[in-house]
């Protein structure tokens, strides 16, 4: 406004056609504000194309496994002898010990998670924040690589004393893959616990109910749907984990009989396989299928956290 | 574009990486830029004799990256890298076309057993080797060591090491399903903590922390690599496509010249190309020279 009233009195009294001209040249502001709309446009449209083509880069690639050297896709989801460079593709090996270490380290975690949480919302809000906080912070900064030499060097032989056997394998991997999902669950759960209504803790402490009846029956409650979401995002972590796992795995391209026998996972098969294959060949395009799973899983897991956060949303409206 | 790179991402996600640049000016006319990726086992050599190669000329951008022989072969036959090091010949590579490439020789590994200390075991048969393997011998005490069950570690499948091991012990059995671990530093550690283990490595990661096994009573030392009565070894190849060009040739030429052989070569743990008595071909026939 001020800028336009600037102009008028610069040309002393407007005629029509400085009307016309201020009305149908774009002012300062307005530029501006294409700029920046153009930049974020720009920004997006980048974004869009990265991920767009990574999408269609692994997708045409794992799926030549079945268009160029013509797997069957059921065998290749079904079978259970892997050996690329024979022919063989049988990834369900790798597919069920994706899932069970990723299973196996959200069950035990989740616990630990919730009830750390709790205490530091509920039972020792200030202590939490100030100690607790910046333990589970430093966590989950600690990179991968670390956690799977501390896994190498420490839980691999503490395994093996305990249970016999060489200590690589499913248990081991839960073990490292339980510290590594524990901070994202924990943060997660606390975030959810403290955006609990107010007035939920309040009316049920004027009804008479006790500190830890509001915990487990109000709040946890309440907090439900956001401790869910928690625990997918910590299992989808646990899922695309990949150097760490593939220290204390074993990797062993064989169905898992026990926890304690080297298994392998998805991810710990690309990780060993990836240098020695031929661009083009059926090993490679077999390490590409596996990776498409991956991506495939890691769509599925954001879909379930979207469909979870849409129903706690309904709940709440109740 | 963007799938361009990725794909290059993808490619520079390769283990290690360590490059030799040069800075210092002189006279030399030689100038390019050479770029050699592939076999982790001649890594350390290749980036060693990289570096002086480059101090000697100055002028030449000179680049050693691992990522294993697959990529080294692939990135070589897609015109990517000026040169692709590899532990197997490329004929035993499916989807490579060897006719397109040349072969440059630099060096020799001898590769041999070893097992974990706890095992008790010192020497063995050639046929029990491929026993222990194939999954037929599967305790210690069955071939006089002590009463520990055998952990078999391998390299990952498609492994030049691998490769050179399975053809020389197992003669096409196929190896028994077991752990699999990707890079000789890491075999080295596990088996030297794991009781029962039994791995294969090159000669320049043998420690005093493993025991590194006879086989059919004949040590895995260089010597019996010169004259193949040790029969577990690869050569380290550095091939190009076509004719290299001038930067490429001089250092395939620096690679094999009495300088490195001589020295570098027998200083990281290899075996000199000069000292062999013997020649082996792509289909593994070992010939006297």
């Amino acid at each position: 406004m001020e800028q336009t009233n600037s102009e008028f009195k610069q040309d002393g009294a407007p005629t029509s056609q400085d009307w016309a001209r201020q009305l149908h040249h774009a002012t300062r502001a307005s530029r501006e504000d294409w700029f920046g709309r153009g930049i974020s446009y720009l920004c997006i449209g980048v974004i869009i194309l990265v991920v767009a083509s990574m999408l269609w880069f692994i997708t045409s690639k794992g799926m030549a496994t079945f268009t160029q050297n013509h797997v069957n896709l059921w065998q290749f989801l079904s079978g259970t002898n892997w050996a690329p460079d024979q022919g063989h593709i049988g990834a369900l090996p790798m597919i069920v010990g994706s899932f069970a270490v990723t299973f196996a380290a959200a069950l035990v975690a989740t616990p630990f998670a919730v009830g750390t949480a709790i205490f530091m919302t509920e039972i020792a809000p200030n202590k939490g924040r100030k100690f607790l906080q910046p333990v589970i912070e430093l966590l989950v900064g600690i990179p991968s690589v670390v956690y799977g030499f501390i896994g190498l060097a420490v839980v691999v032989p503490f395994m093996r004393h305990l249970v016999g056997g060489s200590g690589f394998g499913i248990i081991s991997a839960t073990f490292v893959l339980f510290v590594m999902v524990l901070p994202t669950i924990t943060t997660m759960t606390v975030d959810s616990l403290r955006s609990v209504p107010r007035f939920y803790k309040e009316a049920s402490l004027a009804l008479g109910a006790t500190r830890w009846q509001t915990v487990s029956k109000v709040i946890l409650r309440a907090a439900t749907p956001g401790i869910l979401t928690a625990i997918i995002f910590g299992m989808a972590r646990a899922f695309g984990e990949a150097l760490a796992v593939q220290m204390v795995i074993g990797n062993a391209a064989v169905m898992p009989k026990n926890l304690i026998s080297p298994a392998a996972t998805l991810t710990s098969q690309l990780t060993t396989g990836i240098g020695d294959t031929i661009d083009g060949t059926l090993p490679s395009n077999a390490l590409w299928s596996l990776a498409l799973i991956l991506l495939l899983m890691s769509l599925f897991f954001n879909a379930l956290v979207r469909l979870i956060a849409k129903r706690g949303q309904l709940s709440h409206e109740r | 574009m963007g799938i361009a790179a990725i794909s290059m991402l993808l490619v520079g996600c390769g283990k290690a990486t360590s490059s030799t640049s040069s800075s210092k000016s002189s006279s030399a006319a030689l100038s390019g830029k050479v770029t050699a990726v592939g076999s982790t086992a001649l890594q350390p050599l290749a980036a060693k004799a990289g570096s002086q190669f480059t101090s000697k000329n100055s002028k030449v951008n000179l680049t050693v990256q691992g990522g294993g022989s697959g990529t080294g072969l692939s990135q070589v036959q897609s015109g990517a890298v000026s040169i692709g090091d590899s532990d197997i010949f490329a004929e035993e590579k499916a989807g490579i076309k060897a006719d397109t490439l040349t072969d440059h020789k630099v060096a020799v590994v001898g590769m041999g057993p070893v097992v974990n200390k706890d095992a008790g075991v010192k020497n063995l048969k050639m046929s029990q080797l491929k026993q222990i393997f194939t999954g037929k011998i599967t305790n210690w005490k069955m071939v006089g060591g002590k009463d520990q069950k055998i952990v078999i570690i391998n390299r990952a499948q498609g492994s030049g090491t691998r490769a050179t091991f399975e053809n020389a012990v197992l003669k096409g059995a196929t190896a028994v399903k077991s752990q699999e671990q990707d890079s000789n530093g890491a075999v080295q550690k596990i088996v030297a903590t794991t009781p029962g283990a039994v791995s294969y490595l090159a000669f320049s990661y043998f420690t005093n922390k493993l025991q590194a096994l006879s086989v059919d009573n004949v040590t895995p030392t260089d010597n019996n690599v010169e004259t193949n009565k040790w029969k577990i070894w690869s050569y380290e190849h550095m091939y190009t496509k076509g004719k290299p060009d001038k930067a490429t040739a001089a250092f395939l030429n620096y690679m094999s010249s009495k300088d490195v052989q001589n020295s570098l070569v027998k200083d990281m743990g290899y075996i000199s190309i000069h000292d062999m008595k013997v020649t082996k071909d792509a289909k593994g026939v070992v010939t006297n020279n």
